[in-house]
């Protein structure tokens, strides 16, 4: 028998686990679950290089392991640290963790349409969720937004800039799914944009997952655009025997017609498996599937509940004073979903 | 007359030239390192030294290098950072154009230190001329034998090449530079990993500025200890500053460490104080990103001593009251400037050059440039001095690198100190376009702080 | 998406070629993308811009993708991705030039050329742009021409005035 691997001892809002050497600390917290799991609106598993962006999983390192117990001096972006023995963690337990990632919703949020009434991704959101759990009531910025052309980057594709958040993932995308990637980031700072920089299609077999891993509205399916609300559709998941990819899929229904296809995804919103472009835009009928059973799908999303699930933190929160008052806006809420 | 390490021979005609570099005592050190002295020799009389990064960090160099891994079978790069872009450093220029092979014999010395074979010198687009004269000087550095294979017939073999920009700040940050260096977009990569581990193709790499570079042949020719001795406390040997804006002579000196502020400033010797006749208002001292500080702070510290040319002096009192050595860009404003025009045009500096990818720094900065750009056009509102405040302080320390840092400092710096300026052109604006603030209170002594 | 509208195809000299293999021969195997940056900067001497053609070719050159070209050239400032005036003067428009009067000579070379920033003399001789740090503070202000990258200091109106005619009349001389 192989070798047992040593793992390493870390605890994240004064929850302790076991990984393996190597693990982040965002991974190390998605296997704790709950509350206590930054969110990732560039980091995607399963794309390699992806992340560090966004900078709204910042945590705060109160102990940097059992060999060199101190701290690090900044906030580090909890997806691209990996853990050392010993380490402790404090996300949703620490203001300045809180206040860091306000500040970084409302940055997002500066430059953002906020057109989530005409939005296709509105309900699947994750810059709407992020904005609803960290978000302030009232913007602060009081200048024009910067904006781009809409372009539709193929026939089933559309690129709506102004909503994008420059997280890279469909560039990974396309690096690792494809061999020929034909969009990128052009220009730099506040001007940075996603673009082919001369119209061009994007037209590879699995370049469909880009719409997929894109965390808002940015990169739409066009044909699914302005079809239906998501929480009024019902999605099951099902397969097929594709030559391209697994096959496997979620088909989102209203009524009778399939509305759209997706990849089926995880409690973290991330795609299981990528699938290939012929089942997500040619296989809109339902004898094209072999139905399974109704996704799955969290109680804390829209499309389940048409509500937010009420913040329920650990115990810590509730008595301590300092970080009642850092999290006020979030149990006012719970308050009020009761 | 301070002493000059750098910078001793560079009135002598023709010290452009290989011929006259040596004839003045140049290549000296690669003699001495390569026949005599192993590469953990070289490292060791860097780290006593004390010689400290020159490009702005201020990180002990010596350290650095020791940090470089050395697995088996995998080259090691040397790259020298020539991308001097921080708004008023200008000093790596001046060493490239007049006295390239300091430059280059530093090089070597350092490549032979970390055991590099394949060294590049990155320099921004801009000073394409300067790229010519480094190039030139390289190819007869190595027709002199003392680069290419086998130097000096010590059996060490190194190749140097110029890498020029493309015209981004960011390129400054080291791993931004090794990106462009490889080709790519200058986006800070993500640590860890550090360079020491994977840096230049995934390879162990060390990343220096030109003026480290170059302070490692004294070091070298003389001994760490020898170089030790100048300077104070951990500021030890040479600076060369690089000095402009309202000065009588503007220009690079090379400085002892702890020369006195309010010297380098008035004597004749150094810049002669403020052209025209005019009275001091402001400096920043290291670079735009490091904080500005008043006339009465800047030459003395806040509890009333002379503050001094030193990593420690003028860092005394922390934000506060401090500012920071930075690159050594010795910007002087006289009583005539605005400091919020002044801190308008750093914020625009820092937003067209952020690299977009990390949202703090993307937005943030454009944010902080339009609500100055307002006050300075007379529409601002007091609570817009609270929002830069609180703006700065959600980028400071949020972002991938330190570009985030460099725009948030100079804001807060100039919030910190010259609040009333702000205020002032808030409830005068018709006043504010015809005329600046002037002087006011911030050459006055100091009122002493009682513990 | 940017609005590209003007192409211009070229085809690279066997000098030009030379010169790109030359660079590549700088860096080690397989890691000939590191030459974009120098060659973009080789082909925008040759023909004053980078128009989408040549970008294309130096993907090809690189066997790289041309996304990868375009992310780069327009990620860096002083690359042009349209043709400009045969002399674009590129004036430092930072605090410490503007301490000294920056300001004071962009203002008069709009006035003097008639044009606006990145705006070409109808002529074809002169556009001009403000830039951010050349560090050359302490001989501020400044402005720059390239290919060469030539540097003027100390400015003041006369001496600009002075190099635009001296400008104007070596393009006379050279026709």
């Amino acid at each position: 028998m192989a070798e047992e691997i040593q793992k390493f001892k870390v605890t994240i809002d004064g929850i302790t686990i076991d990984v393996d050497p190597g693990t982040t600390i965002l991974n190390a917290a998605r296997q704790i679950g709950g509350e206590i799991v930054p969110p990732a609106m560039c980091y995607y598993s399963k794309l390699e290089g992806s992340g560090g962006k966004c900078r709204t999983c910042l945590v705060k390192v109160s102990k940097g392991s059992e060999k060199d117990p101190r701290p690090m001096p900044k906030l580090v972006a909890s997806c691209r640290t990996t853990v050392m023995d010993g380490m402790e963690v404090l996300n949703i337990t620490a203001p300045e963790v809180v206040e860091a990632r306000k500040a970084v919703v409302e940055m997002l949020l500066i430059n953002h349409p906020l057109d989530c009434p005409v939005c296709d991704q509105a309900g699947e959101c994750k810059l709407q969720d992020l904005g609803y759990e960290h978000g302030a009531l009232q913007q602060r910025y009081e200048f024009e937004r910067r904006t781009f052309e809409r372009i539709d980057i193929g026939d089933k594709i559309q690129l709506h800039m102004n909503r994008c958040i420059l997280c890279y993932r469909c560039v990974f995308v396309a690096n690792q799914l494809t061999e020929k990637r034909e969009h990128g980031i052009l220009n730099r700072g506040d001007h940075a944009e996603i673009s082919t920089f001369i119209h061009q299609a994007l037209d590879h077999d699995f370049i469909g997952n880009v719409i997929d891993v894109c965390p808002v509205g940015a990169l739409t399916d066009k044909t699914f655009r302005f079809k239906n609300r998501v929480w009024f559709t019902k999605p099951v998941n099902a397969h097929c025997n594709c030559s391209k990819c697994s096959g496997k899929v979620t088909l989102w229904y209203k009524g009778t017609d399939v509305i759209r296809v997706t990849a089926r995804k995880d409690e973290f919103d991330e795609v299981e498996e990528f699938i290939c472009n012929e089942c997500r835009f040619e296989r809109k009928h339902t004898d094209d599937w072999v139905l399974e059973e109704p996704t799955k799908v969290s109680d804390q999303s829209v499309i389940a509940s048409n509500h937010y699930e009420a913040f329920n933190p650990p115990a810590v929160i509730k008595n301590d004073p300092q970080l009642k008052e850092a999290n006020v806006e979030q149990l006012a809420r719970s308050e009020k979903l009761k | 007359m301070g002493r000059k390490l750098l910078l001793e021979h560079i009135n002598v005609p023709g010290i452009n030239t290989l011929a006259v570099y040596r004839e003045k005592g140049g290549y000296r050190a690669v003699e001495k390192a390569l026949k005599s002295m192993s590469p953990e020799d070289v490292v060791e009389e860097v780290k006593k030294s004390g010689l400290r990064g020159r490009g702005g960090a201020g990180f002990p160099t010596g350290m650095k290098w020791s940090f470089l891994a050395k697995p088996e079978g995998v080259p090691r790069y040397l790259v020298c950072n020539g991308d001097e872009s921080e708004p008023g450093t200008f000093k790596d220029r001046y060493l490239m154009t007049y006295i390239p092979h300091a430059l280059i014999e530093g090089m070597i010395v350092s490549s032979y230190a970390l055991g590099a074979n394949t060294s590049y010198i990155y320099i921004r687009g801009e000073m394409m001329p300067q790229i010519r004269i480094m190039e030139k000087a390289i190819e007869e550095a190595k027709a002199a034998g003392y680069l290419g294979k086998n130097i000096l017939g010590t059996g060490y073999d190194l190749e140097i090449y110029v890498q020029p920009g493309g015209g981004a700040y960011i390129c400054g940050e080291e791993t931004a530079l090794l990106e462009s260096l490889e080709g790519k977009r200058g986006n800070p990569r993500i640590k860890p990993p550090f360079p020491a581990v994977a840096g230049l193709y995934n390879c162990p790499t060390v990343v220096n500025n030109v003026e480290s570079i170059a302070a490692t042949v004294p070091i070298v020719n003389d001994g760490g200890e020898e170089y030790a001795k100048i300077g104070i406390e951990r500021s030890t040997g040479t600076k060369l500053i690089s000095a402009s804006g309202n000065l009588v002579k503007p220009g690079v000196y090379e400085i002892e460490m702890g020369l006195p502020v309010e010297e380098f400033i008035y004597s004749d010797e150094y810049c002669g104080g403020i052209a025209n006749g005019k009275r001091l208002k402001a400096v920043v001292a290291g670079g735009s990103s490091v904080p500005i500080l008043p006339a009465n702070l800047i030459t003395h510290t806040i509890n009333g001593n002379p503050r001094l040319m030193t990593y420690e002096s003028l860092a005394d009192g922390g934000f506060v009251s401090g500012t920071a050595m930075g690159s050594g860009g010795f910007i002087a404003f006289d009583e005539d400037q605005c400091i919020v025009r002044n801190t308008y045009n750093y914020t625009r500096f820092y937003r067209h050059e952020s690299c977009g990818q990390c949202s703090p720094c993307r937005e943030g900065t454009g944010w902080m440039e339009k609500i100055l750009y307002k006050i300075e056009h007379g529409h601002g509102s007091m609570e817009d001095v609270d929002l830069l405040w609180e703006i700065q302080r959600k980028i400071e320390g949020n972002t991938i690198c330190p570009l985030g840092d460099a725009a948030a400092w100079p804001v807060a710096a100039a919030i910190r100190h010259f609040r009333d300026e702000f205020e002032w052109h808030i409830l005068h604006p018709q006043e504010a376009q015809q005329r600046n603030y002037g002087l006011a209170h911030y050459a006055d002594p100091l009122v002493p702080v009682t513990e | 998406m940017l609005s590209v509208k003007e192409n211009m195809i070229v085809e690279f000299s066997a000098d030009l070629l030379k010169q790109f293999s030359e660079v590549v021969s700088r860096y080690p195997e397989g890691k000939q993308k590191s030459a974009l940056l120098p060659i973009l900067h080789i082909v925008q001497a040759e023909y004053g811009w980078l128009s989408v053609d040549a970008m294309e070719k130096v993907a090809l050159f690189l066997n790289i993708q041309p996304i990868e070209v375009f992310e780069v050239a327009t990620f860096y400032t002083m690359f042009l991705l349209q043709p400009s005036g045969k002399y674009l003067l590129e004036v430092c428009r930072t605090g410490p030039c503007c301490l000294v009067g920056a300001e004071k000579i962009m203002d008069h070379l709009e006035q003097k050329l008639g044009v606006k920033e990145g705006e070409v003399t109808p002529d074809g001789l002169f556009a001009w742009r403000g830039v951010e740090c050349l560090a050359a503070c302490g001989f501020g202000p400044v402005l720059q021409i390239g290919p060469s990258y030539t540097f003027y200091e100390n400015l003041t109106v006369e001496s600009v005035d002075q190099l635009i005619s001296d400008l104007t009349n070596k393009s006379k001389n050279e026709a």
